[in-house]
C-alpha cells in the first residue's frame, strides 16, 4: 500500500509549495505552519510504511530493490533518442518518472523526512517573528520535494532533476533575507559554485548513457557488474566517475568547490541546519554511494575521492579551529565532516561514510538548531567573542548541544564515535603503504573537531558573559517549539550510532548488514575480477585484528579527550581579554587560518577577477572586462569606422547634391526665369480699375482704327 | 419733329449708348465696390435695351430674320438678366468675404492680383 503509492512522498511536501505559492500570501501564519508542517509528517509517515513494508517484503529478503516507474517522460519518441553506445549498440536515451525503495535510499529517506519534520517544526518557533513566513516555508517544502525526488530517483536525469531543485531552494533559501547584498551575494555564489559541479555531473552522465546504454541505476549497477573485469581501470569509466565526482565536489562542498557553504550561512539558521548541515549537502555521498557499481572500477576515481576527502576534512577543521562566527565554525565542520564521508567512500567503505551521513545529520542539525537557539537568545548575535555564561539561562539548549558536541567529536557512547571510528577504522584496514597517512589525516581531524567545538561550548555557554546589558537582558529560552525537535535530535545523536555498534566490541553492525545488498556485490564481483586484495586485504586482517581497531578506538578516544582538554584549559575562564592559544603561540598560523587560507582572495584573484594582480585581471572580470575592450575597440571600431565612411561619402554626395544639382541644375533655371521675369512684372501692379482702364482705352482705340481706317 | 415725336431705334440706341457709356465711367471712376457693381449692370442693362431695340426693330421687317416671330432679342436680354443677377450674388458674396478680411469695399485697395 505504501510501496505503491511511493510517489506521494515527494508529492505531499510538493502540494504544500504549490499551496503556499499561490496563495500563502493570504494564509495566517497558523495555517501556513500546519499545512507546511503537515505535508511534511505526512511525507515522513509515508516514508516510514514504505522503509517498514519494503524491509518486510520479498524484495528485500532477495536483496532487490523496489522499483516503481509511473511513466516515462524522456525519450518516449525512439526514433528521436535512439544512440549507439561505445560498443556499438543500439539504446534509446530515456528517463523515467520513477522512484527505486532500496536499503540506500531507505536510509536517506527516513532522515531527511524525520530530520526535515523536525526543522519544520523548529521553524514555525524561530520565524514567528520573521516577514515572509509563507515563503520560507514555501521554499522549505519545494525543498523537501526536491531532495525527495533527489532521494527516490530510479535514474540519474530524474536524480538530476531533484539536484538541481535542491540547488535552487538552496540559492532561494540562502538569499532569504535578500534585501541584505551580503545575502544575495552569499545566495549566487552557492548557485553559481554549484552550475560547475553540475557541468561535471552532467557530462559524467552522459558518459555513463554511453557505457551503459542506460541510466537506470539498477541497468547501471548490472551493466557494471557484467562486466567487472573487462571494466576495471577502464579510462573512460575512470572519466564518467571523476565527472561525477567534480559534480558530488560541488554539491557537498568538497576542495575546491567548497567555497559556497560557509558563505552560505547568511540564510536562516533552519536552513543552514535542514540543507547546509543534514541533506542537501550529504547528496554527494549519496551520487557516489548509488553509483558505487561503477566507481569500484576506477581505482584513479577511488584514490581521489579518498585523497580530496581527506584533505577538505583537515584543510576545514583547521580553518574552523579559529573562526568566532558560531555559525561559521559549524559551516567548516560540515565540510570537514562531509570529508570524512568521501574519505570513507574514496578506501572503499560506502557503509562506513553512509553511516556516518546518517549520525551526522543528527548531530550536525541539532549543533545547527542550538546555534540557532542561542542567536535567538541572543537578540540575533553571532560572534562567540560577544557571548559566554549562557549555560544557566538557556539550559535546555545547553545540554541539547552539550549531546551533540560529545557525538561530532567522538566520544563513546554517542553516534559519531561509531561512525567516525568506523571510517577511521576501515581507511587503516582497507588499504596497506600509503593509505595510511590518510588515517594519520583523519586521525587529526577529529583531534581538531573536539578542539574547536568544545571551543564552540566553552566560548558560549561557560566563561564570563561578554555581551552587552541590553541583549543579556533579553536573554530568554526559546519556545517549545523550539527545544522539542533539539530534545528529540539530542536521543538520536546519542543512539543513532547503536545501530552501528561494531563487531569488535561485541555488537552486531545491523547498519552495514542492511545495506550489504547494495555494496557487497561490488567487492564480489572485484573478486570474480581477481581483485580481491585491493578490497579485502583489510577485510581479512579486519577478523584478526580486533586487537588493533581496540587500539585506534583507544586512540580516537584519546585525540578527542585531549581536543576537550586543551579547550577547555583555554577558554574555561573566557572573558573580555582571553586569548586564542594559536594566535598566542604563532599569529602567522593564526591569521592564516582566520583568512581561510585566503583561498577567497585566491579566487578573486584567479577567477572571479574581484581582485588584479598588479595590472592584470583575470578570471570571469577579466574575460569581461577583455570582451568589453574587444567590443569597445575592435567591435564598436569597425562599427564607427563603417559609419565613419557613410559619413564621408553622404557629406560628398550632399555638397554634389547642394551646389551642383540643385545650385546648377534646379535653381539656375529658376533665376534665369525670375531675371527674364522682371521688366514684365512691371506690367502687374494689381489695380483692377486701371486694367479696365487700359481694357476700354484699348477697345476705344480699336474702334477708332477700325472705323477711321 | 418727326424724328423727336416717333420713337424710333436709334433713339433707343442711343439712350443705350449713352447708358453704356455712364457704366463704363462709373466702373472705371468710383471707388466703392458696391457702386462699381452697379455700374456694371447699367453697362449690361445698355446691352439689353439694344437687344430689345433691335428685336422689336425685326419684328416690323419682311424677310428670313423679320416677321412677329422675331423674339431672340428679347429671349438673350431675360439670358442677361440672369446672368446679370447671378453674378451680382457671386460679386456681392466675395465683396462680404473681402469686407470680412480687409474691413474696407474701395477698389483700389484690393491689389492682391499682382506678382
Amino acid at each position: 500500500m505504501f510501496l505503491d503509492h511511493i510517489y506521494l512522498i515527494p508529492l505531499f511536501p510538493a502540494l504544500g509549495a504549490v499551496i503556499m505559492f499561490f496563495f500563502g500570501r493570504r494564509l495566517r501564519k497558523t495555517t501556513v505552519s500546519a499545512v507546511c508542517v503537515g505535508s511534511v509528517v505526512l511525507a515522513f509517515l509515508m516514508a516510514c510504511g514504505a522503509v517498514w513494508q519494503y524491509t518486510n517484503s520479498d524484495l528485500a529478503r532477495d536483496h532487490q530493490p523496489y522499483e516503481k516507474i509511473v511513466y516515462t517522460w524522456l525519450g518516449t519518441d525512439i526514433a528521436h533518442s535512439n544512440y549507439v553506445t561505445h560498443d556499438g549498440a543500439q539504446a534509446t536515451f530515456r528517463a523515467d518518472a520513477g522512484f527505486l525503495l532500496d536499503p540506500l535510499s531507505s536510509i536517506w529517506l527516513l532522515f531527511v523526512t524525520g530530520v526535515g519534520m523536525l526543522i519544520h517544526i523548529y521553524s514555525t518557533g524561530y520565524m514567528a517573528h520573521e516577514g515572509g513566513y509563507y515563503r520560507f516555508f514555501g521554499y522549505l517544502n519545494l525543498f523537501m520535494f526536491s531532495m525527495l525526488t533527489l532521494i527516490l530517483a530510479n535514474n540519474y536525469v530524474l536524480m538530476f532533476v531533484g539536484w538541481e531543485g535542491v540547488g535552487l531552494c538552496s540559492y532561494l533559501l540562502i538569499g532569504f533575507y535578500f534585501h541584505r547584498k551580503s545575502a544575495s551575494d552569499a545566495a549566487a555564489k552557492a548557485f553559481i559554485v554549484n552550475r560547475i559541479g553540475d557541468a561535471g555531473f552532467i557530462l559524467g552522465m552522459f558518459f555513463i548513457a554511453w557505457l551503459c546504454g542506460s541510466l537506470r541505476f539498477i541497468d547501471v549497477t548490472h551493466v557494471a557488474r557484467m562486466n567487472a573485469a573487462a571494466w576495471l581501470g577502464n579510462p573512460y569509466v575512470t572519466a564518467a566517475t571523476l565527472l561525477l565526482f567534480v559534480g558530488a565536489c560541488g554539491k557537498s562542498a568538497q576542495l575546491p568547490l567548497y567555497v559556497w557553504l560557509p558563505d552560505a550561512m547568511e540564510g536562516p539558521t533552519p536552513v543552514s541546519a535542514l540543507i547546509h548541515a543534514a541533506t542537501m549537502v550529504t547528496a554527494g555521498v549519496y551520487m557516489v554511494a548509488r553509483s558505487n557499481a561503477l566507481f569500484v572500477l576506477a581505482p584513479t576515481s577511488m584514490k581521489t575521492v579518498a585523497i580530496v576527502g581527506a584533505v577538505t576534512a583537515i584543510f576545514a577543521a583547521s580553518i574552523g579551529l579559529v573562526q568566532n562566527d558560531i555559525k561559521r565554525v559549524l559551516a567548516y565542520s560540515t565540510v570537514s565532516q562531509l570529508g570524512y564521508m568521501f574519505l570513507a567512500l574514496g578506501v572503499g567503505a560506502f557503509s562506513a561514510a553512509v553511516f556516518h551521513v546518517f549520525t551526522h545529520a543528527f548531530f550536525k542539525a541539532l549543533l545547527f538548531l542550538g546555534a540557532g537557539s542561542v542567536i535567538h537568545a541572543m537578540s540575533g548575535e553571532q560572534d562567540m567573542r560577544n557571548m559566554g555564561d549562557l549555560h544557566k539561562r538557556i539550559p535546555v539548549t545547553h545540554w541539547t548541544m552539550g549531546i551533540a558536541t560529545l557525538a561530532i567529536a567522538g566520544i563513546f557512547p554517542f553516534a559519531g564515535f561509531f561512525s567516525k571510528d568506523a571510517i577511521l577504522w576501515e581507511t587503516w584496514s582497507r588499504e596497506g603503504g600509503a593509505y595510511r597517512i590518510l588515517w594519520y589525516v583523519g586521525y587529526a581531524t577529529a583531534l581538531m573537531t573536539a578542539f574547536y567545538m568544545f571551543r564552540l561550548m566553552y566560548l558560549t555557554f561557560h566563561g564570563h558573559p561578554r555581551m552587552s546589558h541590553e541583549i543579556e537582558h533579553h536573554i530568554h529560552e526559546s519556545p517549545k517549539s523550539m527545544t522539542m525537535p533539539l530534545v528529540l535530535l539530542a536521543i538520536c545523536a546519542v543512539a543513532a550510532g547503536w545501530m552501528g555498534w561494531p563487531h569488535s566490541l561485541g555488537g552486531s553492525d545491523r547498519f552495514t548488514a542492511f545495506l550489504e545488498p547494495v555494496f557487497a556485490p561490488e567487492a564480489r564481483a572485484l573478486q570474480q575480477a581477481g581483485e580481491t586484495e585491493q578490497l579485502y586485504a583489510g577485510a581479512k586482517e579486519e577478523e584478526k585484528n580486533t586487537g588493533t581497531e581496540w587500539l585506534l578506538m583507544g586512540l580516537s578516544l584519546a585525540a578527542a579527550g585531549t581536543g576537550w582538554i586543551m579547550a577547555w584549559r583555554s577558554y574555561r575562564h573566557a572573558d573580555k581579554n582571553y586569548v586564542e592559544p594559536i594566535a598566542a603561540a604563532a599569529p602567522p598560523v593564526y591569521d592564516v587560518l582566520l583568512h581561510k587560507y585566503y583561498v577567497d582572495e585566491g579566487y578573486d584573484y584567479v577567477f572571479t577577477g574581484r581582485r588584479k594582480i598588479g595590472d592584470v585581471r583575470l578570471g570571469v572580470l577579466g574575460l569581461g572586462a577583455a570582451s568589453a575592450w574587444f567590443d569597445t575597440h575592435i567591435i564598436d571600431g569597425t562599427v564607427n569606422a563603417a559609419g565613419w565612411i557613410t559619413r564621408l561619402t553622404s557629406t560628398i554626395s550632399a555638397w554634389w547634391d547642394k551646389w551642383i544639382i540643385d545650385g546648377i541644375g534646379v535653381n539656375g533655371p529658376a533665376v534665369l526665369a525670375r531675371m527674364i521675369s522682371y521688366p514684365a512684372r512691371l506690367l502687374e501692379w494689381g489695380l483692377v480699375q486701371w486694367y479696365a482702364l487700359v481694357m476700354t482705352a484699348g477697345l476705344v482705340g480699336f474702334v477708332f482704327y477700325y472705323v477711321y481706317h | 419733329m418727326d424724328a423727336l415725336l416717333h420713337i424710333s431705334t436709334l433713339h433707343y440706341l442711343v439712350l443705350g449708348a449713352a447708358l453704356f457709356l455712364l457704366g463704363v465711367i462709373g466702373v472705371l471712376t468710383r471707388r466703392n465696390v458696391v457702386v462699381v457693381l452697379m455700374s456694371i449692370e447699367l453697362i449690361l442693362n445698355a446691352v439689353n435695351l439694344n437687344l430689345v431695340a433691335f428685336s422689336r426693330y425685326w419684328q416690323g421687317m419682311p424677310g428670313h430674320f423679320g416677321g412677329p416671330g422675331a423674339l431672340h432679342g428679347q429671349v438673350f436680354a431675360i439670358f442677361v438678366i440672369t446672368d446679370a443677377a447671378a453674378e451680382a450674388a457671386v460679386g456681392l458674396g466675395i465683396l462680404i468675404a473681402f469686407f470680412r478680411n480687409k474691413e474696407t469695399v474701395n477698389v483700389d485697395e484690393v491689389n492682391l492680383l499682382k506678382w
